[in-house]
């Protein structure tokens, strides 16, 4: 007997943890005499309410899309990878190296070449924690912490050094024209609609669905995906069944870390056009909140980045708009990722055991999306 | 005036979510006897004691101890009752003497010392009065599984427990240290004393227990005077119907040698010495039983058999090496070379208890071809595959879209046993086949290894309950401290004799008294212990 419904644990849980943050947060806008109506109507109007706004959202997403399946994957093979902010970072200075030096006739060629850099270098960040956890058994979550600032330093170094553009500012010098993303609004206009071409919103999107289809594949349906899932379960099963630990860990931060890495075609390519300090903006740390959110599911990755999307520029509009403070916005996405992440138990038990005493059967499992979890 | 009974449950009921524990129970036991709890796993008997012993509350019903109606909301009440509980899984503190365990929880005073030397004495009295003697200054590192359940005993008793309930006191025993159990559980009903034995054992009821109590799914189906009853009337109380206790085989026909096992040495992580020199060798159609206490490195033998811990020395199957190092020794080369593995621990490494049946029906051997389709696997294959094994194997429910975790232990147990034995291997390794399993699955687990074995398979059985052993075996080798002690026909020896040789002694045709068969565990457990 399964404990409660799928839909339950995909949609009701999510929904009202949500529910709650959103509560708490009006109370917290209330706090500082501000009308939490308002600033609801503004946040949604701000992200939502036009092209321009849902290009900031959908870039944001983007941003959250990549990170969050670069921790999913991670989570399915039970290891924490909070190394995601480095990672981009890393993936980043790998997309600077290959469209600064080699040049690129078409965007789609350079788009390629900066996915492929993008990953390597990605990936290569997240080896060396991966290979130190599966040989001598250091603890991933130190490692990867410990590399995300290890990261920051070696971009400090190349963007006041080997890379740095002239003039004032520690940043590379602008990436060529012919390896410029084109925007949603590009994107939709071949196809005759309005989209707004201010917004940095780009065809990395589209990329980032394809890896959540890919991924999803991947976990679900493929033996390596199997494999590292019975990995993420039960290790002493898994080495009852011949599946190499140490395989395994490498293969999954492997992804885990490409994914991270690929985050910079959207924010390095796509947006800034060329690396500066900070790029990733803390995205790699958002990351392991929509990756929670979301179940560790691919498709509930989607739509946790998609919300955090939301909640990052609708945060923007406030502070723009409103007489609340930036650091309160913070506060706000801080409460969703309290609510979504660290205090999912405190719904889910009680919600369970609701269900329980209804007595209630849970309908045929759903075969497309096999339990979503391995994030405990 | 006939005497109040020491305890008296009435109508006790708990459910957990939709599960009901148990369900109106309701019992009654007279003081200075011993009175057997008897179901199988998940009959409830466990949470009635933890009920007794405070750790859960009823949803309803009452309890009289002494015949006074009384409250038992923590373990602390049920101490004050007088309630001693003895768990399966010890609870003592490793690195502490035996005397420090014993007052831990129970110090008169801030200081020590006075407790201590009080505790001493106390350990002397009881000692002599019930043949408890145990080194109080011992650590409890360094002594045996017998006598760490002593000390537990000794806790209970030293909080002036008249009531004492003990929860399979036998599992980790030899059949030696289990009779010397006996002996002091018959010392201590002597006195007056209240028992309460829980156990799956059957023989252990008829042996030691006055009354006997069945349970099956949460209810009390029967309470009887032991003298009353036999053992095929308790399992058919147990099970709901009438349960082969034995199976029925013929001699085996060994054919040729499948397997050959030459001087195995196995050292762990850790360093210690885990398997040493060991050899052996299997023919088809024969089944070959190794007996032994748990932890003797019968896990680590099927271990490195089934490809995951490494070893030196050979196996040759029908006479090829087999690599035992390096990255050709893993669980799918194995399973390649014709051996499959029921592992010990079904739920650890068996199963993935999060994953679907058919998931844990490719598992380990998920990479088989008929089982992928192009670069995906192909689960509806698998599906169907795990359907049809189901429906041989008689696994209830037969959804395979179930998760493995909703499963009852026999029909977890079906599950591996269905994945290993239709690969139609030449060996079979099967670790605890029955453990956690109820009787009517142990009876039909046994007939298919049986049948397995007329195939004209080869099969090595590892198992601590010597029942399972004496009745499936072939031929049986007894495993202590890494080694194999000898090798027994099950026609011509008996408990008694595999016994002895549990315990790491071979000349099993002189008498020996239970301090030698101590002093033996002991020693060898204290160096176990300074191994590691």
């Amino acid at each position: 007997m399964e404990r409660m419904p799928k839909w339950a644990d995909v949609v009701l849980i999510p929904l009202i943890s949500l529910l709650l943050a959103a509560i708490l947060s009006a109370l917290v806008i209330l706090a500082i005499g501000e009308s939490p109506v308002e600033a609801l109507k503004l946040m949604v109007s701000g992200a939502l309410g036009s092209t321009y706004g849902w290009g900031y959202t959908l870039y944001y997403a983007t941003n959250f899309i990549f990170t969050g399946l670069c921790v999913a994957i991670a989570f399915h093979a039970r290891m924490f990878n909070i190394g995601g902010e480095g990672q981009a970072l890393l993936g980043g200075l790998g997309v600077a190296i290959v469209l600064l030096y080699i040049p690129w006739p078409h965007w789609t060629i350079a788009l390629i070449a900066a996915i492929v850099a993008a990953g390597a270098f990605g990936a290569a960040w997240a080896a060396i924690p991966a290979y130190l956890q599966a040989k001598r058994g250091s603890h991933i979550v130190i490692t990867t912490i410990m590399f995300n600032f290890i990261a920051a330093a070696l971009l400090n170094w190349a963007l006041v050094g080997p890379l740095k553009a002239p003039g004032q500012e520690p940043a590379t010098s602008s990436f060529p024209e012919a390896t410029h993303l084109p925007t949603l609004g590009d994107v939709f206009g071949v196809f005759g609609i309005e989209w707004s071409h201010a917004a940095p919103a780009n065809v990395s999107f589209f990329i980032a669905i394809l890896a959540c289809f890919a991924l999803w594949a991947l976990i679900w349906r493929t033996r390596l995906g199997y494999e590292i899932r019975a990995f993420g379960h039960s290790e002493p099963a898994a080495r009852y069944a011949g599946i190499s630990p140490t395989r395994i860990i490498m293969i999954a931060m492997l992804i885990s870390g490409a994914l991270a890495g690929c985050m910079a075609i959207n924010n390095v390519q796509g947006e800034a056009e060329r690396l500066v300090l900070n790029a990733a903006e803390g995205a790699g740390f958002i990351g392991i909140a929509v990756a929670l959110m979301g179940r560790s599911h691919p498709f509930g990755v989607f739509l946790a980045a998609v919300l955090f999307g939301f909640l990052y520029q609708g945060g923007a509009e406030l502070a723009l708009w409103m007489n609340i403070q930036r650091e309160l916005i913070v506060v706000i996405q801080a409460l969703v990722i309290l609510f979504t992440g660290a205090l999912d138990n405190m719904i889910r038990m009680p919600l369970e055991k609701l269900f329980v005493a209804a007595g209630r059967q849970p309908p045929a499992p759903d075969r497309k999306s096999t339990s979503a979890e391995g994030a405990q | 005036m006939s005497t109040a009974p020491a305890i008296e449950l009435k109508g006790i009921s708990k459910a957990f979510g939709p599960v009901q524990a148990n369900k109106d129970i309701s019992i009654r036991v007279m003081p200075g006897t011993i009175h057997g709890i008897i179901g199988e796993n998940g009959a409830g008997k466990s949470t009635l004691m933890s009920i007794l012993y405070g750790f859960y509350k009823a949803d309803s019903g009452e309890i009289f101890i002494n015949g006074k109606k009384t409250d038992i909301p923590d373990s602390q009440a049920a101490i004050n009752a007088g309630i001693g509980m003895v768990f399966q899984h010890f609870k003592l503190v490793q690195n502490f003497t035996v005397l420090e365990n014993v007052v831990l929880g129970a110090e008169d005073s801030a200081l020590l010392g006075p407790s201590l030397a009080r505790a001493r004495g106390e350990l002397k009295r009881l000692a002599a009065e019930y043949e408890l003697s145990v080194d109080p200054d011992a650590l409890i590192d360094d002594i045996g599984v017998g006598m760490q359940q002593r000390v537990e005993i000794l806790k209970a008793l030293y909080r002036q427990a008249d009531i004492l309930i003990l929860d399979e006191p036998t599992g980790v025993l030899t059949p030696a240290e289990a009779d010397h159990l006996f002996r002091i559980l018959e010392n201590l009903r002597a006195e007056g004393k209240t028992i309460i034995l829980i156990t799956h054992k059957l023989r252990e009821i008829i042996e030691i227990t006055d009354t006997v109590s069945v349970m099956r799914r949460g209810e009390m189906t029967a309470t009887v005077k032991t003298a009353e009853t036999s053992p095929p009337e308790l399992a058919e109380l147990m099970v709901g119907r009438k349960v082969l206790l034995r199976v029925k085989k013929t001699p085996a026909q060994p054919g040729e040698k499948i397997v050959e096992v030459r001087d195995l040495n196995v050292v762990d992580d850790k360093g210690v010495h885990r398997v040493k020199g060991v050899s052996f060798d299997i023919r088809a159609g024969e089944i070959l039983g190794i007996a032994g206490v748990a932890g003797n490195g019968q896990s680590e033998l099927l271990e490195v058999l089934g490809g995951y811990e490494k070893a030196t020395g050979s196996i040759r199957m029908r006479g090829e090496e087999i690599d035992l190092t390096g990255s050709r020794s893993d669980g799918q080369s194995r399973r390649r070379r014709g051996i499959a593995h029921v592992p010990e621990d079904r739920q650890r490494e068996g199963l993935i208890m999060d994953f679907h049946a058919w998931e844990n029906v490719a598992f380990g051997y998920h990479a088989d071809p008929a089982y992928q389709s192009g670069m995906f696997m192909n689960n509806a294959a698998i599906r169907e595959a795990t359907a049809e094994k189901m429906k041989r194997f008689d696994v209830r429910p037969p959804d395979p879209n179930l998760s493995a975790k909703s499963f009852s232990g026999g029909n977890q147990q079906k599950i591996v046993l269905a994945r290993e034995i239709e690969r139609n291997p030449d060996l079979l390794l099967v670790g605890q086949p029955t453990r956690g399993v109820d009787i009517g699955a142990i009876e039909f687990i046994h007939q298919r290894i049986v049948e397995l074995r007329d195939e004209g398979k080869a099969i090595l059985l590892v198992s601590v309950e010597l029942d399972e052993i004496l009745g499936l075996a072939d031929r049986i080798a007894v495993m202590f401290d890494g080694q194999i002690m000898g090798e027994r026909l099950p026609g011509e020896t008996d408990e008694k004799e595999l016994g002895l040789l549990m315990a790491g002694i071979t000349d099993t045709e002189r008498e020996h008294s239970l301090a030698e068969v101590e002093a033996q565990l002991a020693h060898t457990s204290g160096r176990a212990g300074k191994e590691a």
